[in-house]
């Protein structure tokens, strides 16, 4: 009886959920679904589910037109770009507090937090201007810089609590078996540092990938990210669905992938290690 | 092991980091203050005058920053009110046992990981489009007049977008510190013949109590500078409707080409956000203890 009873309350939350899930999903759904079909097809009424002639046809245009592939490119570059920087910057700096860590290391981790804090408008004349003055305007380089400038304090972070995690009695351990500090490192640090690390690299590309202020006001057509890209279609050409789905579609897809597998460490980096 | 030696090495290896920081924050916002109190507009190059308080006085008795020091707020409490409450009511959905559980997470979580352009032109032309929207068709096939979301509840409709981008990231916190709930507790509640509801209120609410604050108070940070859904949906429009501070001061500089104007909106949205930052910096402070 009571069995039964927890089966039934199974189903019904399994049915509520997914009916839920698929709600919140929906608007992704449709634009996946709209980027293979024509244009008439996509403002057709009412509007065609799954019963539609699917074309690949609009993947094709986009990228004719408006050369797609040079935008995606820019994404890569400056999200790769920026994450690596960032990475070779941030590694020494959370080791050190994690390892050799002072009274005022707490001090430090915070007031590198609260640079996170200041809205980006709030600067965003001065880093226009010296964009401007000094030819970073609408160039990879500038957003490269920029974007390493803004995520550093979140990759310090995900990196200390990692590195935190690394327990000290290992060292001593190998130490003690007479590891030189060249094999310590190399062979017991990092390979239990490489998931923490693994994981920064993953939330910081999607960070980077979906930046959309510094993106939009600092480029215009060279340098322009997917971000930017997009944009471009807020009116009138936002009206050809099918492109706009098909862009779109293109766009969301790589950073959805890594977001569904880096959901545990979204959490972590998200909330600066406060909820794991 | 804390030798002097050590002690050195590794105030080294911070040194290109806390460098950066503090000149990424010292230098840009010292040049917004100065900037401020500059009669200063880029079409007008060599003309720049030093202003007073003049731009403050501008900003502070402009209705246009009225209206956006008010969308502002009601962008960041609508869009908590939504996202905090449907998040908890989500979490607790997810964390009963089901069928799929992991693919309907997966469903969920996607809306945060889409960029901002992408979610705000897809909801503004597939679905919010008065002719050929979804929602539009959704009307006419029940019998009632498309209604034109952007241009009659325009802030609305970008709480609403805005809401659907971050209720996951709600949802995900929520459910992750929701899964660290003692199982045995829970029992042990149930036993004692503790209700549903007093369940909820009595074991759920408080356990969940420190996500929650984490929850709204990262979101305030980026809620308040919410830019990118209403560049490509509204500009800011109709007139100054859904305009909020950030998107006045990018308007004031980028479009006005006002650069002390505009560096005295900055320093104020900077203060605003100081506010709020003063608390979230506490509270993860105190989690660090923890």
């Amino acid at each position: 009886m009571a069995r039964n009873v927890s089966t039934q309350r199974k189903i019904v939350v399994t049915v509520a959920a997914w009916a839920i899930g698929i709600l919140i999903f929906f608007p992704i759904l449709w634009t996946f679904l709209t980027s293979f079909k024509t244009e008439a097809q996509a403002i057709a009424s009412p509007p065609l589910f799954l019963g539609f002639d699917w074309t690949l046809e609009n993947y094709h245009e986009v990228q004719e037109r408006s050369d797609y592939f040079k935008h995606f490119m820019n994404s890569v570059v400056i999200s790769i770009g920026s994450t690596l920087l960032g990475l070779i910057i941030a590694i020494p700096s959370a080791w050190a507090m994690a390892f050799s860590p002072t009274p005022k290391t707490k001090d430090v981790l915070m007031w590198m937090l609260s640079t996170k804090m200041m809205p980006p408008v709030g600067v965003l004349v001065p880093m226009y201007l010296i964009f401007r003055n000094t030819g970073l305007l609408d160039t990879r380089l500038g957003l490269v810089i920029i974007l390493t400038l803004i995520n550093l304090p979140i990759i310090i972070w995900m990196l200390y609590t990692y590195f935190k995690e690394i327990p000290g009695e290992i060292l001593e351990a190998a130490r003690m078996d007479g590891a030189s500090l060249a094999k310590e490192i190399i062979y017991v640090l990092t390979p239990m540092a490489i998931p923490g690390i693994a994981s920064t690299v993953l939330l910081n590309i999607i960070l980077a990938w979906n930046e959309a202020f510094w993106t939009l006001n600092l480029t215009a057509s060279k340098a322009a990210p997917l971000t930017a890209f997009i944009a471009s279609y807020s009116s009138p050409e936002g009206l050809f669905y099918a492109k706009l789905s098909a862009a779109s579609t293109m766009a969301i897809a790589p950073i959805l992938i890594l977001g569904w597998f880096s959901q545990k460490q979204l959490v972590r980096g998200l909330t600066f290690g406060a909820v794991k | 092991m804390a030798t002097l030696h050590t002690r050195s090495a590794a105030r080294a290896m911070m040194a290109p980091s806390v460098l950066l920081l503090l000149a990424w924050m010292i230098v840009p916002l010292a040049m917004t203050i100065y900037f401020s109190f500059l009669r200063y507009n880029l079409l007008m190059p060599g003309m720049e005058e030093w202003a007073g308080f003049s731009n403050y006085r501008y900003f502070l008795t402009d209705p246009a920053f009225f209206q956006a020091l008010f969308n502002t707020l009601a962008i960041v409490v609508g869009v908590l009110l939504i996202t905090v409450i449907g998040g908890i009511a989500l979490a607790i959905l997810l964390d009963q046992p089901m069928f799929g559980q992991g693919i309907v997470r997966i469903l969920v979580i996607a809306p945060f990981l889409i960029m901002p352009t992408v979610a705000a032109l897809v909801w503004k032309n597939m679905f919010m489009n008065p002719v050929n929207g979804l929602f539009a068709h959704l009307a006419k096939a029940v019998g009632l007049q498309p209604y034109d979301f952007l241009n009659n509840a325009p802030l609305m409709s970008i709480i609403v977008i805005v809401a659907w981008q971050w209720l996951p990231f709600a949802t995900l916190i929520l459910l992750t510190a929701l899964q660290s709930l003692d199982e045995e507790q829970k029992e042990a509640a149930q036993m004692d013949g503790a209700g549903a509801w007093s369940r909820f209120i009595y074991l759920t609410l408080p356990h969940l109590s420190r996500a929650i604050t984490v929850v709204i108070l990262i979101q305030t940070i980026f809620l308040l500078s919410v830019f990118a859904e209403i560049l490509v949906t509204t500009n800011g429009g109709p007139g100054t409707q859904s305009t909020n501070l950030t998107f006045l001061v990018y308007a004031q500089a980028l479009l006005q080409f006002d650069v002390g104007g505009a560096s005295a909106g900055g320093i104020i949205a900077v203060i605003l956000a100081n506010i709020v930052a003063f608390f979230l910096m506490r509270m993860i402070g105190k989690t660090l203890e923890a």
